[in-house]
């Protein structure tokens, strides 16, 4: 990690540009402590049956039980509790017998029943854990993050507020709200405190909410689009004396919203915070929000003052009590964990460390194990997806998932390409005609008459004609000047446009005019 | 036809001799006729009524095989929604809100043929023993028009005795359909809790509240405790369980061997003389029906009314959040500038009436942290051993049995302004609401000193309602016998106003 340059605080007035982050965890020892909202990805709502596709007209999605109208109950959504309990049993929590939930009260106008249905002091799942490694200069390192709860409650609607330079309530001269995300499900992850971290803080936050979000990809469980919101960060941070045992005044940073800012609010809190503390000054505890632009948190609501959120059972639903049988069931259907899954195919595979992560930045690991398990060969459906297919997906500003290629036509053209009955350059272009939506890989060399000339006798035919019309060529190459024939090998493929096994060619070629092919 | 049972106005519609549109029409023509001295009602559905009755007479026209009481007109309280139809539940917040959705219990009621009338006047959000709590002005008791026909639900049982309709929809929180169905000479029954769905209900106390039939007769009201009941997949504390057989029950009315037990702690003291004697009285004619009459003790009782203030209050201070002006209901104070919290703020100041407004602080004050532990934690505790105390009565009898209020229905005004009093007359009705089962009320006569109505009430386990019905239709067969005609036909006649 290099040096980082210092950040002010502007709401607070203003520092000087003092501290470096080394400054930071020389003196000071940060502690962690995160808070992921997840949207799950069921069909309907957490407690109706409204659709919860994103993006729809404003208000459009929605009923008298998401609109909070009056006499409209809540039922919980049977599949949101099977993804809360497939969560908690991914990140090794207990899954507890009795659950239930709780009404925290507060006004606001985009929750249309004034309290959120949200599971308070008795939550489906507690008590886990998330191992997570990072790459350090002194090797890979591996700590592990624990868990005190998941817990299941409901979106709130969303409020547009018009006019105003900030887009905030404060200066605008209305608002619009719209209820579809009312009644999303969400799930909560907390973390407990996470201290001895060191100076690795915030790589640690980074990699435990990317370990997270593959965890819950591979689950099924939610789009995981930090961008759209599907998948929301909250960043407590605090520091304290190293060597210390009191826990330091924390600040909560929200709408951290890429992986990248979750490392960056981290440190940028961090220094924040040492810089108050190295002027004598307390830190306030407050919510924060970063601001992707500067990598700055401004201020926001002050916690000091706790605001009361009167929670209590809520008596329109009844206890979740998922019964022993079912969670075994739910259990036995975990995937692999993502870092275990990795490593194991990177092994299988033979995959260099630098190849491995740009599969996996290329969102290509699924679709290359899928190429694979059809027959493929690792090195050659990995050179496939991340070579051609992706070349043309970037140029289409697509992804390679998005394209009309499957698994089962890369299997099949390396298959074709290793019998031997296409060479690479036509498998290239029977690629393009299988994702310009050509049909199969079989239909494209049908349809675009992309077949290898196999016929021997015609090769032969063709060879016997490139030697007559070049045969002081020919006769370097009966000398012994074997790089002469290159120019003969051309020919061959000029005139079978291509379509001839150029190695092939060169075989047939040399015996003819008497040298032993190397 | 208007003043005999519901069941009989079923029988001669399926003999023809009078079609649904005749008897709708004859009760909308009473309801224009005596309303303005009851006030029952606060909307009247003319047109939606007819086309429904007509709807009935058509399928019988045609021969279809209708419910058993298809044709017959109901008042619904307004706390229940009911599609397109302006509902308020005696609130000026909710002034002008026509629901987008039916009620499970309007659905199930429309599916059976029943004719829905109109809304009837109650308590604002059903907070209230007397209906002088609704925004819309009291209403009066047919029996004595200077007295309160009870409350929440008031206009309900008020249109029964004033022969309105035969058939009306309640709910029942702390007493609100059991109290005004004893101060009124009605039968009332708050069915368990889970019996029938919620959903709809414009809720006041989600583990308390639950709706229920009111009728002239306990038949009666078993035969549209079968129509609304039974479970809702909208309603997740709906009890997924067989209807229990009430109408059979109450066909029968057979008490031969069942041990009714008389709770200690809901008669004696405070309890008016003429309540305590007709209770007494019904006691015996049980007795000689072959019901064996055992004493029983409920010693947690006397944190009931306590345990209610603070649970109801809790849940209704939340309940009732929603009202902010935003999505339905009256807004104040839209003007330019103004923020949606002073919106909020005024819209809630001047749609809510006292009482809703002392039970919101009162819950919030309940919930706060530092306090939740000893107000709302400690009454949940009495209300487990409320049922444990039920639990244990259940051993020595089948079914309980007390007088169904302290007292007969009181002046209008008296006890308006004394909050206290006035929650003191659902002592004996809100234990059945803190244990979850089932009660009911039926009339036992009038009281000798005032003439007036004395409720008689039966409380039967957890889905075990039919035991109410047996009990209920042998003490009422009992008291015609004495009588040799209903109470209400004692009721003094109403000016008619043409």
């Amino acid at each position: 990690m290099g040096r980082t340059s210092a950040f002010t605080d502007s709401s607070i007035g203003g520092g000087k540009v003092s501290l470096t982050y080394e400054d930071v965890i020389a003196k000071y020892e940060p502690v962690l402590g995160l808070e992921v909202h997840v949207e799950l990805n069921t069909h309907s709502k957490m407690f109706c049956g409204c659709s919860t596709i994103f993006g729809g007209e404003p208000n459009t999605q929605t009923c008298p039980v998401c609109l909070g109208m009056p006499g409209a109950l809540p039922v919980v959504n049977e599949k949101a509790i099977e993804s809360s309990i497939l969560i908690g049993l991914a990140l090794n929590c207990s899954i507890a017998p009795f659950s239930r939930f709780s009404r925290k009260n507060y006004f606001y106008p985009d929750m249309p029943k004034n309290f959120q249905i949200s599971q308070y002091d008795e939550p489906i799942c507690v008590n886990g854990y998330l191992d997570v490694e990072i790459d350090t200069d002194e090797g890979v390192k591996k700590f592990r993050v624990e868990i005190e709860r998941v817990h299941m409650e409901e979106d709130t609607g969303k409020s547009l507020h018009v006019g105003g330079a900030t887009g905030r309530i404060h200066g605008a001269d209305y608002s619009l709200l719209d209820y579809n995300r009312a009644g999303i499900p969400l799930v909560e992850i907390v973390t407990k405190i996470v201290p001895g971290t060191g100076k690795y803080a915030p790589e640690v936050a980074k990699a435990y909410v990317a370990e997270l979000r593959d965890i819950l990809r591979s689950l099924g469980v939610s789009d995981v689009r930090m961008e759209q919101g599907s998948l929301r960060c909250d960043a407590n941070v605090s520091l304290r004396l190293i060597g210390a045992q009191t826990l330091g005044t924390r600040s909560e940073t929200k709408n951290v919203n890429s992986l990248r800012s979750v490392e960056r609010a981290v440190r940028g809190e961090m220094i924040r915070h040492a810089e108050l503390l190295n002027r004598g000054e307390r830190v306030v505890q407050e919510t924060r929000h970063f601001q992707e632009e500067s990598g700055l948190t401004r201020s926001g609501r002050s916690k000091e003052q706790a605001e009361d959120y009167r929670y209590f059972p809520e008596p329109d639903l009844v206890p979740v009590a998922p019964d022993a049988a079912w969670i075994e069931t739910l259990r036995a259907t975990l995937p692999e964990q993502p870092t275990l899954r990795r490593k194991r195919l990177q092994a299988e595979w033979s995959v260099p460390d630098k190849e491995m992560a740009a599969m996996i930045n290329a969102d290509a690991l699924d679709i290359v194990e899928s190429t694979v398990k059809l027959g493929a060969d690792p090195t050659r459906a990995r050179g496939w997806w991340l070579g051609e297919i992706s070349r043309i997906a970037n140029e289409q500003n697509v992804t390679i998932a998005d394209l009309k290629i499957t698994p089962t036509d890369v299997a099949e053209i390396v298959a074709l390409v290793l019998q031997g009955d296409l060479t690479d350059k036509l498998a290239r272009q029977v690629v393009e005609g299988v994702i310009a939506g050509e049909g199969t890989p079989a239909s494209v060399i049908e349809s675009r008459g992309l077949k290898v000339v196999s016929d021997e006798s015609a090769l032969m035919a063709a060879i016997e004609r490139a030697i007559a019309a070049q045969p002081e060529t020919a006769e370097k190459i009966r000398n012994g000047h074997i790089p002469a024939a290159g120019a003969l090998i051309g020919a061959v493929m000029k005139e079978t446009k291509g379509q001839a096994d150029a190695a092939r060619v060169r075989e047939l070629l040399l015996g003819h005019l008497g040298q032993s092919v190397d | 036809m208007i003043t005999r049972p519901a069941h009989e106005m079923a029988a001669a519609m399926d003999s023809g001799e009078i079609t649904s549109v005749e008897l709708t029409q004859a009760h909308l023509d009473r309801i224009s006729e005596v309303d303005a001295q009851v006030h029952a009602f606060l909307h009247v559905d003319t047109e939606g009524a007819l086309t429904q009755a007509k709807a009935v007479d058509d399928a019988r026209a045609r021969g279809e095989k209708v419910g058993p009481l298809a044709g017959v007109p109901l008042a619904l309280k307004d706390v229940i929604v009911q599609n397109g139809i302006p509902t308020t539940a005696g609130s000026k917040i909710l002034e002008g809100w026509r629901p987008p959705y039916d009620a499970t219990v309007v659905t199930k009621m429309k599916n059976a043929g029943i004719v829905i009338l109109g809304k009837t006047n109650m308590d604002e959000f059903a907070m209230g023993s007397s209906t002088e709590n609704s925004a819309y002005g009291p209403t009066h008791n047919p029996w004595d028009l200077t007295r309160i026909p009870g409350g929440s639900g008031g206009g309900s049982s008020a249109s029964l005795a004033a022969f309105q309709a035969p058939l009306a929809i309640g709910t029942d929180t702390g007493g609100s359909i059991r109290q005004p169905a004893a101060v009124t000479g009605t039968v009332g029954v708050k069915p368990t809790y889970g019996g029938v769905s919620r959903y709809g209900l414009i809720a006041f106390s989600s583990s308390l509240d639950q709706a229920g039939p009111c009728a002239r007769t306990v038949l009666d009201a078993a035969l549209l405790h079968e129509v609304i009941a039974g479970h809702d997949v909208h309603d997740a504390t709906s009890i997924d369980a067989p209807v229990p057989q009430v109408v059979h029950a109450a066909r029968n009315g057979d008490v031969k061997g069942m041990k009714i037990g008389v709770v200690k702690e809901l008669n004696g003291d405070g309890y008016q003389a003429g309540v305590r004697s007709r209770f007494e009285e019904s006691l015996e004619l049980l007795a000689k029906a072959g019901a064996e009459i055992v004493e029983v003790s409920c010693p947690n009782f006397e944190y009931a009314l306590a345990a209610y203030y603070l649970i109801a209050p809790s849940e209704c201070s939340s309940n009732l959040a929603r009202f902010d002006a935003m999505r339905y209901g009256i807004r104040i104070g839209d003007a330019d500038g103004a923020s949606a919290e002073s919106v909020m703020n005024l819209t809630r100041e001047v749609g809510f009436g006292r009482e809703v407004k002392r039970r919101i602080i009162l819950g919030t004050y309940a919930l706060s942290s530092g306090y939740f532990d000893a107000y709302y934690g400690s009454a949940q505790k009495v209300r487990t051993l409320i049922m444990q105390d039920f639990n244990n009565a259940f051993t020595h009898a089948d079914v309980l049995v007390s007088p169904t209020c302290p007292t007969t229905a009181f002046k209008i005004g008296e006890k308006a302004n004394d909050p206290l009093a006035m929650y003191l007359n659902d002592i004996a009705t809100i234990p059945v609401n803190m244990a979850g089962i089932g009660g009911m009320s039926l009339p036992c006569g009038l009281a000798p000193e005032d003439g007036l109505p004395v409720g008689f009430q039966v409380m039967a386990p957890a889905m075990q309602d039919q035991r109410m019905y047996s009990v209920g239709a042998a003490l009422e067969a009992s008291l015609l016998t004495q009588w040799g005609a209903p109470l209400l036909s004692q009721i003094p006649a109403l000016a008619v106003a043409k």
